[in-house]
């Protein structure tokens, strides 16, 4: 069977190849603007994780206060536990929601190949926590009365790697744990621990932005990125092992 | 284009609820067939097998395309289509929107227009293909799920209850468009209670009982409504 | 043979059980700072052996499945990942009565704990899909495994940075075993073999165990779908 076999039977119009490392970024692409597009439509996940993710910020900065201002010492784990949380009831949901319409199975049912599926889905999280890190960055530099300066830019880039840390290894536990009973409740269970690293290593370089201390902050930056694509080779590996049955 | 499949001694187990027990089953191009049967005979489980998609406990199935055996992978689901209970479509997403989305993980040419000449086919009006889906009704549910089966020109067409919600001329009118899909050479597996619905276009009925295969009957010259319901009634009670 | 081996193992462990502790409470010289409650180092310290075994044991075996897609290796991993919560528990409570007896404090956030006590939250979590996941859930298994077992040096290597720059550790030393006296080396690892027997005999009934439940399951399903059995 040719690879676009729709072009055999059809005279107009070009076939846009989905094969090939071109045609599987595609795939990916689509399948990430999907789940952007039906999330922008009803802003439910988004909304429910920003406002746990605020929720959190609040409550946590005003357990910590003392003489009227809250303790600075507190931001990095305040906001990294609000990521990691609101992170994970985005995951849960983004998965949950391919079940109204049974439209995983439809995804599953189609010639896209199950990694450009899943890739296209930690894709979409990795942009979800990010938007929820925007919400949560501001609150915790307004209630922590911090001002960092151009330093910020650090942290945004500490946030992004931590982000995309949780896309990965959130997505294929995910993805594992799809025809599992008891999925809800075995996520979290499985999932933190694994992000142990990624969280101690983004606290770290989060303290270490904010008492200036840059050689430490790049360290800790750089060993989040080293996490990161650590566990994107082990992901890809058990994927592919997992999915050839 | 496939030009048979051969089921071979299938069988399919959930825990200990057996599902299906070495069903043997031959289907062939240009066909229509009316899998039939009573309430959990195991018929939506065959057409899952039959999607690759659910697993086989025992036996195996094969796509042949000629004499040549196709394998199980990413480029044979591109000959598959399948219209199931639930709608497969995001309820977020307008008509277009969905279909242009499984174009492009078809590899679909064109897909705007393909949708826009599927959604005229399967008589889907002008004005609801701009909204979302979640606004439709069953009947325009359905339109839209068998468009989305037919997208991509399937050798395999599998539909699991297409009829039910649709109203008397969409029934007729997908009647017909199943008739198409024969003439064109495609395999087509339609399970459905509704047997007038389907008689038209039939030429061959198979009826799962308890997850065997009590009747595996063709005619060429196609099955009336009475032909069927007899032979159900001989065979399902 | 096999048969015998069993009983046969049982037997030495109760045995060495038994010698253990006669040795430890009779025969071993109090230890300088700690005195009495030092002792529980010789319970400690081999449990923590058998986790770390137990733990490559079962990421090593999860990767064989996953590239052998035989059975058995499966029924490995899953012994394995279960007597390593059995042994990391018993480590760290052991541990904990240790430390607080040592240092005061029922637990301290240090390099060798903290690594230990995720290490054994991931096969906690291992032995919870397990039980759970229903049938058709080896690979998603093993897969957990691994990740567990890559998760391993990079927690280590995190938690090691960390506190380059704080307070040195409160953890006795690795060299302490090297240092200590005559008899209370041979105490110790009189009282590691020990352990080592006993966590191959649960080892050995375990996977006997899985296998027998798996095969079991097998000839069912082969009789469910021939048709002979009736569900």
């Amino acid at each position: 069977m040719p690879a676009e076999p729709a072009a055999a039977t059809c005279s107009a119009g070009v076939a846009r190849r989905t094969t090939g490392p071109v045609g599987t970024l595609r795939l990916v692409a689509a399948v990430a603007g999907k789940d952007l597009k039906v999330e922008l439509r009803s802003r439910e996940i988004l909304y429910t994780m920003a406002l746990f993710a605020a929720v959190i910020v609040v409550v946590f900065s005003f357990s910590f206060v003392k003489d009227q201002k809250a303790l600075v010492a507190a931001v990095p784990g305040v906001a990294w536990a609000a990521v990691v949380f609101a992170g994970t009831i985005g995951l849960g949901r983004a998965f949950e929601r391919e079940r109204e319409g049974d439209t995983m199975r439809a995804l599953l049912l189609s010639p896209a190949p199950r990694l450009a599926i899943f890739a296209g889905k930690t894709v979409a999280i990795a942009l979800l926590v990010v938007a929820v890190e925007a919400v949560v960055l501001p609150l915790c530099l307004l209630f922590f009365n911090v001002d960092l300066g151009a330093a910020v830019l650090d942290l945004v880039l500490v946030l992004v790697l931590g982000a995309i840390g949780f896309a990965i290894v959130g997505t294929v536990f995910a993805a594992m744990l799809l025809r599992i009973q008891s999925r809800d409740v075995l996520l979290p269970v499985v999932l933190y621990p694994i992000l142990v690293p990624m969280i101690m290593s983004g606290t770290k370089a989060t303290a270490a932005i904010l008492a200036a201390s840059d050689a430490d902050a790049w360290f800790w930056i750089k060993f989040l990125a080293a996490y990161d694509c650590i566990f994107t080779v082990v992901a890809l590996w058990t994927f592919e092992a997992l999915v050839i049955e | 284009m496939l030009s048979s499949i051969v089921v071979e001694k299938v069988s399919k187990r959930y825990g200990d609820h057996r599902a299906l027990a070495a069903v043997d089953l031959t289907l062939t191009a240009g066909s229509v067939c009316a899998l039939l049967g009573p309430n959990g005979a195991g018929k939506s489980t065959l057409l899952g097998i039959l999607s690759t998609l659910v697993r086989a406990t025992a036996g195996t199935v094969g796509y042949l395309e000629g004499e040549r055996r196709r394998k199980l992978d990413d480029r044979l689901r591109a000959d598959i289509g399948l219209l199931a209970h639930s709608s497969l479509c995001y309820g977020e997403l307008t008509a277009i929107e969905n279909l242009e989305f499984f174009a492009t993980l078809y590899g679909v040419p064109d897909g705007a227009a393909r949708a826009q000449t599927l959604l005229d086919e399967v008589g889907l009006e002008p004005r609801a293909r701009a909204r979302a889906v979640r606004t439709y009704s069953r009947g325009m549910v359905q339109r839209l799920a068998l468009a989305r089966a037919l997208l991509a020109r399937p050798s395999l067409l599998l539909l699991d209850e297409p009829f039910t919600g649709l109203d008397r001329g969409g029934a007729l009118a997908l009647g017909a468009r199943l008739g198409q899909a024969k003439a064109d050479g495609a395999i087509v597996v339609c399970v459905t209670h509704d047997l007038e619905a389907i008689a038209g276009v039939t030429d061959h009925v198979a009826i799962l009982v308890g997850g065997k295969l009590a009747c595996d009957e063709r005619d060429p010259a196609g099955y009336s409504y009475a032909a069927l319901r007899e032979r159900y009634h001989a065979h399902a009670g | 043979m096999r048969r015998y081996l069993v009983p046969l193992l049982a037997a030495c462990a109760a045995v060495g059980l038994a010698g253990t502790l006669y040795l430890v409470f009779y025969v071993t010289k109090l230890e300088q700072n700690l005195f009495f409650n030092q002792k529980i180092f010789y319970w400690h310290v081999p449990n923590w052996f058998m986790l770390f075994s137990m733990v490559f044991l079962c990421g090593g075996a999860s990767i064989g499945y996953l590239v052998k897609r035989d059975p058995k290796w499966d029924d490995v991993a899953f012994a394995a990942g279960e007597l390593a919560v059995l042994f990391g528990a018993i480590g760290l409570v052991t541990g904990s009565i240790w430390g607080k007896a040592a240092w005061g404090h029922w637990w301290i956030w240090e390099l060798r704990l903290t690594t230990s006590l995720i290490l054994w939250l991931t096969m906690l979590g291992y032995a919870l899909v397990r039980r759970f996941a229903g049938p058709g859930s080896e690979p998603l298994c093993a897969g957990l495994a691994i990740f567990g077992m890559v998760n391993v040096p990079l927690v280590y290597f995190a938690v090691k940075l960390a506190d380059k720059l704080g307070q040195a550790s409160a953890h006795p030393k690795a060299k302490v075993v090297a240092q200590l006296d005559a008899s209370m080396k041979g105490t110790f690892w009189l009282s590691v073999l020990t352990f080592a027997l006993v966590c191959a005999l649960l080892f050995l009934v375990r996977i006997d165990a899985i296998r027998d439940a798996r095969r079991l399951r097998a000839v069912r399903e082969r009789g469910l779908d021939a048709g002979i059995l009736e569900p």
